[in-house]
């Protein structure tokens, strides 16, 4: 069926539009001349109405205009924060064993939940612990792991590292997918150290993970294993005082296909769509900053991490202690690439710095925040 | 005769007797079993069964499109099976912040306005995407961005003019050939009426393309080709029966329904207008508005086919021309004001059961003029007239189609 609108080529939509000039002209007494002239000036003068209004409200709003969702996510029915999740570390149970070894206990359930990923936008999702992305496991290099895996979930489930362990631990489908109501103990060392993640690597695999069964998995260099850089490792090690320096934050960039076509509607760090633009992060200046930062959004080949005002040093995949690349504003994460990115606004002055994909398109469909820069975080 | 004993037995043969005092009883058994039925309904829920935690169907029409300084303005009507919430608004995929009046889930069958502060760009496309709370995604395109004209008392005017123009002034011209008809022979009298029938018959097709292309852009729920079609019947049942009451009509009677045809198509044209002005559509030329005038003579002509031989009172020719015409100017207010896909689909369905009972009804006029009843039809005079209007009608609509 053709479009009823006056744009298309039929029969009405050109008389109309000759209307408009004949009336014009009836009206204006012109000529043809004339008329091209008063066409012009009324668009002109619609354009700049409409850029004066803009412009007007712009005032009132953030530094990205209207240009944002509507509304409040409800975090209490989600269960999660997008702001306490840059900052909430699953380090597990510790235990030591005869040997001396530190054994490190994680409980992980799988569970199906609907969130909401926009105001007023809810999807369907799989997840780990009731959240998206799932908690951030953290773990310190050469532990023994031992991650309890419960599915509670309507579907076969599993948890797959990126690191390294043997083949009956890799969470594929006959080492470790568990079916609803089953669990399964993965057990391996933690190595190499780095900036990592985990996924549901049940099949569908694209749908597993689209659906929020992903993850960080961090873990620290061990110090004591790398004595030449040992302050670099030091500083990375949960608990150290030089690692208390650090204001250390934990990003999954993902985003979520609500109509089931294969393209994104919304783009996010950490789930919830412009969650950092309408709640700036608190950055103290004083202080490095360091972002585990991982990429699964899924669909895309590609994602990305832009930082104005401001350039850093970026460690791939985290397994090294010195930068990847050095000085750079922007980064670019294939899908399951990450890594750490590590600066400072000790130079600048207090307020509002933004970050965001440099797909403009995903920066449009929700993954923009802001540092909001201030001399102490209180 | 025996037909008439044979109907009286027929009526004697209905039972009278259930007719005493009680004998309202027998419509409340019916309507005791419905109520049951409806009270169970309700009470047991056999529906539940049916649950299976599928979301709910949704859907969503845009009805206006307004661009103006404050941004984009859009009336959407829901059509879904429940409630439906518009949770966020993508421009050219990009989330914005908007407001809906009234707020809150949009019933359905409701409508509402949903206003984005875009700052849109003169003479480009954009795309309106809504998303709703179970994430289903609508899109509305905006095909060419023009500032929304404002309806003032001067466009109003010149609205009128232009209908006048399109609408009034090609039937008068039409009717004006009038006294040239009067001394017409029988075979040009044939020609004349069976031209009528073959530009009625091109207007047919095209109010009903016209309608149904309306239908496709309303609500589902409105059911758009469904109600073009039983609106265009209907108009055409009404129009018959109200037009023999006293026999068939002829002569100015004819001349009237004829006008009211092409009256109600020019309605639908003057929406379609208004509509354009509405939507701001971009201004092409003057020579399309003399190509429909030049097309739209031929309405007149055909006005004064049945009255050639009566010579009514010279009142009725200036009625006749505001029925047939009039209607344009009133469709332009109307679409320019108040629009919406849906009643235009109705005005032109209603035009074109017009439009089909004017030709049945010239066709039997034109058959009755001669004793040879249908065969009367198959002459060169009927045959090159009906073949002449609808290519005159064809051909001038060449000029207002690029």
């Amino acid at each position: 069926m053709r479009r009823w609108l006056p744009f298309d080529l039929s029969r009405r939509g050109f008389l109309g539009a000759g209307i408009l000039a004949a009336g014009g002209a009836a009206l204006s007494a012109r000529n043809a001349a004339g008329q091209a002239t008063h066409d012009h000036s009324t668009m002109r003068a619609a354009q700049q109405a409409s850029t004066a209004g803009h412009a007007a409200k712009q005032d009132h709003l953030t530094a990205h205009g209207a240009m944002m969702t509507v509304g409040e996510v409800d975090n209490a029915r989600n269960g999660f924060d997008p702001t306490a999740m840059l900052t909430d570390w699953d380090t597990g149970e510790v235990t030591k064993r005869s040997d001396g070894r530190t054994v490190r206990t994680f409980e992980v359930t799988g569970e199906d939940k609907e969130i909401e990923i926009a105001p007023g936008v809810m999807f369907p999702a799989w997840t780990y612990n009731g959240r998206v992305p799932g908690p951030a496991l953290r773990a310190t290099e050469g532990d023994l792991l031992r991650i309890v895996f419960k599915n509670y979930g309507s579907h076969p489930h599993s948890m797959h590292f990126h690191g390294i362990h043997s083949a009956r631990m890799d969470g594929v489908p006959g080492a470790g997918v568990i079916d609803p109501g089953e669990e399964f103990v993965y057990e391996f060392e933690a190595k190499p150290f780095g900036c990592h993640l985990y996924h549901c690597h049940a099949l569908p695999l694209a749908r597993h993970m689209h659906k929020g069964m992903y993850g960080l998995f961090v873990v620290d260099p061990d110090p004591a294993r790398h004595p030449d850089m040992a302050d670099v490792a030091k500083s990375r090690l949960l608990g150290t005082p030089e690692n208390a320096n650090w204001q250390e934050m934990a990003m999954v960039m993902n985003a979520f296909d609500t109509t089931f076509d294969g393209e994104n509607e919304f783009y996010a760090c950490n789930t919830v769509a412009h969650c950092y633009a309408k709640q700036p992060i608190k950055v103290d200046r004083n202080r490095p900053v360091r972002i585990y930062l991982v990429n699964v959004t899924e669909f895309d080949p590609i994602n990305s991490f832009h930082l104005h005002a401001n350039f850093f040093d970026y460690f791939d995949q985290g397994t090294t202690l010195t930068p990847t690349l050095k000085t750079v504003d922007l980064i670019m994460q294939c899908q399951a690439q990450r890594g750490i990115l590590e600066f400072s606004f000790r130079d600048h002055e207090p307020g509002l710095y933004m970050f965001h994909a440099h797909q403009a398109e995903f920066t449009e469909l929700g993954w923009v925040g802001m540092f909001d820069v201030v001399e102490a975080v209180s | 005769m025996n037909e008439r004993v044979e109907h009286d037995r027929l009526r004697t043969a209905v039972p009278v007797s259930g007719r005493g005092p009680f004998s309202f009883l027998w419509l409340l058994l019916p309507l005791a079993v419905l109520g049951l039925a409806v009270w169970w309904l309700i009470a047991t829920n056999p529906l539940a069964s049916f649950g299976n935690g599928a979301p709910p169907v949704e859907n969503i029409t845009v009805e206006r499109t307004i661009l103006d300084h404050n941004g984009i303005g859009l009336l959407v009507r829901a059509g879904g099976s429940e409630p439906m919430k518009i949770a966020q608004v993508q421009v050219d995929a990009g989330y914005w912040h908007f407001e809906q009046e009234p707020s809150g889930p949009i019933a359905r069958g409701d409508t509402a306005w949903i206003r984005i502060p875009f700052p849109w760009i003169v003479g480009e496309g954009h795309t309106v995407t809504f998303v709703t709370s179970t994430g289903a995604t609508f899109e509305h395109a905006i095909p060419v961005a023009i500032a929304t004209p404002v309806a003032t008392t001067s466009t109003l005017v010149s609205q009128a003019i232009l209908g006048a123009f399109v609408g009034i002034l090609p039937v008068a011209v039409g009717l004006m050939f009038y006294p040239a008809l009067r001394g017409a022979g029988p075979a040009t009298m044939d020609f004349l009426l069976a031209m009528t029938i073959g530009l009625l018959g091109f207007l047919l097709v095209d109010t009903f393309e016209d309608a149904f292309e309306f239908a496709g852009g309303s609500a589902a729920l409105f059911q758009g080709p469904t109600m073009v079609i039983l609106a265009a019947v209907a108009s055409f049942m009404l129009l018959t029966a109200f037009g023999r009451r006293e026999g068939r009509p002829t002569g100015l009677a004819l001349a009237t329904y004829i006008a009211i045809g092409i009256g109600l198509h020019n309605l639908g044209e003057g929406l379609a207008i208004g509509a354009a002005f509405a939507a701001g559509a971009a201004g092409l030329g003057t020579f399309l508005v003399l190509g429909f005038t030049l097309h739209n003579i031929t309405e007149g002509i055909g006005i004064a086919a049945p009255i050639l031989k009566v010579r009514p009172p010279l009142w009725s020719f200036a009625g006749l021309t505001l029925l047939a015409g009039g209607p344009a100017v009133l469709g332009m207010w109307i679409g320019s004001l108040a629009y919406a896909p849906q009643w235009s689909a109705l005005a032109l369905a209603i035009g074109a059961g017009a439009i089909l009972q004017v030709i049945i009804e010239v066709g039997a006029f034109l058959a009755g003029r001669h004793d040879k009843g249908a065969a009367g039809l198959l002459t060169l005079p009927v045959l090159s007239g009906i073949g002449i209007g609808v290519a005159f009608m064809y051909l001038t609509a060449m000029l207002v189609k690029i």
